[in-house]
């Protein structure tokens, strides 16, 4: 498949040519930032469709897999990239109007798309090394994203994000410079052949503990949690949906699963740990999230929460609970976006971030408002929209297992999660709207369109569970996940690839 | 350059001296670009000696010579070009087949045109890296830092 690498070529090129050519021309920008990511969302929806199950093999320069780079495309990465790439082009689309209020917009495209061939890279990529290099790409660009407002709050949240997130990338170097010195390799199946062969030993134990700080911290899973709500408010509205609807799946939870569950194994203690810090970052997250006025730190602790729902999830480890949390990971893509750009349309338009001063902007901005509503509900896991099915997916899946406890305090999470977007729901969009606001109108164009497709996306993607549907999409993701170091086969099928 | 300007940059010794050295360390960049598949060193070995010889320019004479020189616009234009050099190397593979394929002319070994499109990528690395790390050094010291209080 030739055109796997196109994955990193397209938003590299992109990067560098509007760098070069926007400058001068703000029109070319916004056309060509667009164009990129939707050929790139086209490009991964190619790759669904048209070879949907097994698995893509691509050799970099012509170099056979354990000594050359492959690009590899598996269930969990077509899943992984479709998600990726259908919300970068939602929030160019946003971009286009909601940047004009920044200086130097070129500079903000570029950046993004350099964080986006960070994340498609990380995503294609087979080897561990490749894995690291792409993941520095992706968090050096976000920590320039989090400060581009250069206001005092967001540089002290971006150096903040800065620290611990290099604290969480020097972890994986290192961890993956112990398995290196232990396997000799560098390609992650052949890694997996190798640990196999030699057996687990304490060095590799050790490298499974950095490697854990190293996504716990990128993931921000409760106890490595602070950085997030500094760093996502900060940050342009687009950035924050970026950051908080898929870099910190991409970097974390999508790093997680390849390396714990398809490169080192997993065991019961393991599963039990990320169970528990689910769980725990369901409640905290959504405890510290209830009483922000500040609407997208509001969002960002519920970031955490749901974050937490995923891991709680996907440590289950039963079939029903990894396709619940992969599903659970697509829809707070997708709904977690659309709050954070709805708080940016409300930003836009009345400049503040306060809920204690809004109020009644349902009647000025009606699609602002409707969206948000049903970005709301879903979140909240009522019943016609995504994140019901997914929240009930992991629910059930907690039951099946005899984990009572966890699935009641998965319900008491999102019952706090409902009752604090009630908050938002109030303050911002009924009761009485504000004198100073009265000639507030709705957004722009492209800001009125991206968060329309977002929310008729929360409103039809419960309908994946469906089960033709679901053989595409959600399927082959788990499968993977379940095959768990069956991963380590997949260089034999470079036979039949060319 | 302006040697006898004693407003401007560091002390006539230190002038003379830079003016004589600086072009031998630019030359000595560019040898280690160049010789980066036959000995130690490369692309970004290279750049950053590079980016070292312009850095002495400017910390001898001060920032408008060096500015001067390599004016602001053409380092910016230059290090997104050397990055699209590398990727159209890396994508003018795909005339043999594959992303990265080094389908040049191999050469003999050791000689200085051998290893085919190594050269290239590591004069592109050079010019990117060389370029960025001098940007960075420009914008650490263009940038004037106030604090609350003043």
């Amino acid at each position: 498949m030739v055109i796997i690498p196109f994955f990193t070529i397209l938003p590299l090129s992109g990067a560098f040519i509007i760098y070069l050519v926007g400058r001068h021309s703000k029109f070319f920008t916004d056309i060509f930032a667009n164009i990129t990511t939707f050929v790139l969302f086209l490009l991964s929806l190619f790759i669904l469709f048209f070879k949907p199950f097994e698995p893509l093999l691509y050799k970099v320069g012509g170099w056979l897999p354990p000594w050359g780079i492959t690009l590899v495309i598996d269930g969990l990465t077509r899943f992984m990239l479709i998600t990726v790439n259908f919300i970068a082009w939602t929030i160019t689309l946003f971009s286009v109007n909601y940047m004009e209020k920044f200086t130097s917009k070129y500079k903000f495209y570029t950046l993004f798309l350099f964080m986006l061939a960070g994340m498609n890279g990380l995503l294609i990529s087979g080897d561990i090394f490749n894995v690291f290099v792409f993941l520095e790409i992706a968090s050096v660009a976000s920590y320039a994203l989090v400060a581009y407002g250069v206001e005092a709050e967001e540089l002290e949240a971006s150096f903040k994000y800065l620290v611990m997130s290099s604290f969480a990338s020097l972890c994986i170097l290192l961890g993956i410079a112990l398995l290196y010195s232990y396997t000799s390799t560098l390609n992650i199946a052949d890694m997996g052949v190798v640990l196999w062969e030699k057996g687990i030993v304490p060095v590799v134990i050790f490298s499974a503990v950095l490697f854990f700080l190293g996504v716990g911290l990128k993931s921000a899973i409760v106890p490595f949690h602070a950085w997030l709500p500094d760093a996502h408010p900060s940050a342009p509205a687009p950035i924050s949906a970026t950051l908080s609807g898929v870099l910190i799946k991409t970097l974390g939870v999508y790093l997680l699963l390849r390396i714990f569950y398809n490169l080192l194994g997993v065991n019961q203690i393991f599963l039990d740990i990320l169970m528990f810090l689910g769980v725990l970052s369901i409640m905290v997250g959504v405890i510290l999230a209830i009483t922000q006025m500040d609407i997208k730190r509001l969002l960002a602790y519920h970031s955490i929460s749901q974050i937490g729902y995923i891991i709680l999830g996907i440590g289950l480890g039963t079939p029903l609970g990894v396709l619940g949390g992969l599903f659970h990971l697509f829809n707070h893509s997708v709904f977690k976006s659309l709050l954070f750009l709805n708080s940016g349309a409300i930003e836009y338009t009345i400049g503040t971030r306060d809920l204690s001063k809004m109020g009644g902007l349902r009647k000025n901005m009606p699609l602002t408002g409707w969206t948000s509503l049903i970005a709301s509900l879903s979140i909240s896991g009522i019943p016609p929209f995504n994140g019901f099915f997914s929240k009930l997916l992991i629910i059930i899946a907690c039951m099946e297992k005899g984990y009572i406890g966890y699935a009641i305090w998965a319900i008491i999470g999102s019952i706090l999660t409902l009752s604090s977007f009630m908050k938002v729901q109030k303050f911002a969009f009924l009761g009485k709207l504000n004198s100073l606001y009265k000639e507030v109108k709705e957004v722009p164009i492209f800001m009125r369109t991206a968060m329309v497709i977002l929310a008729i996306i929360c409103i039809l993607s419960g309908g994946m569970l469906i089960p033709y549907l679901n053989n595409y999409f959600l399927l082959p993701a788990q499968k993977v996940i379940l095959g768990g170091l069956d991963y380590k086969n997949i260089n034999q099928s470079i036979n039949n690839e060319k | 350059m302006s040697y006898d300007n004693k407003d401007k940059g560091m002390t006539l010794i230190v002038k003379t001296i830079t003016g004589l050295t600086v072009g031998l360390i630019l030359l000595y960049g560019l040898y280690i670009t160049l010789h980066g598949h036959i000995s130690p060193g490369g692309g970004f070995a290279g750049g950053v000696i590079v980016a070292i010889s312009f850095i002495h320019l400017m910390l001898a004479f001060g920032r408008e010579e060096a500015l001067r020189i390599l004016p602001k616009t053409f380092i910016s234009v230059l290090e997104s070009v050397g990055a699209l050099l590398f990727l159209g190397i890396a994508i003018l593979g795909f005339m043999g087949g594959y992303f990265f394929l080094d389908w040049f002319s191999k050469g003999k070994p050791f000689e200085l045109f051998s290893a085919g499109s190594i050269i290239f990528s590591n004069i592109a690395i050079a010019l990117k890296v060389g370029l960025g790390l001098f940007g960075i050094f420009l914008v650490l010291i263009l940038l004037k830092f106030t604090s609350k209080d003043e």
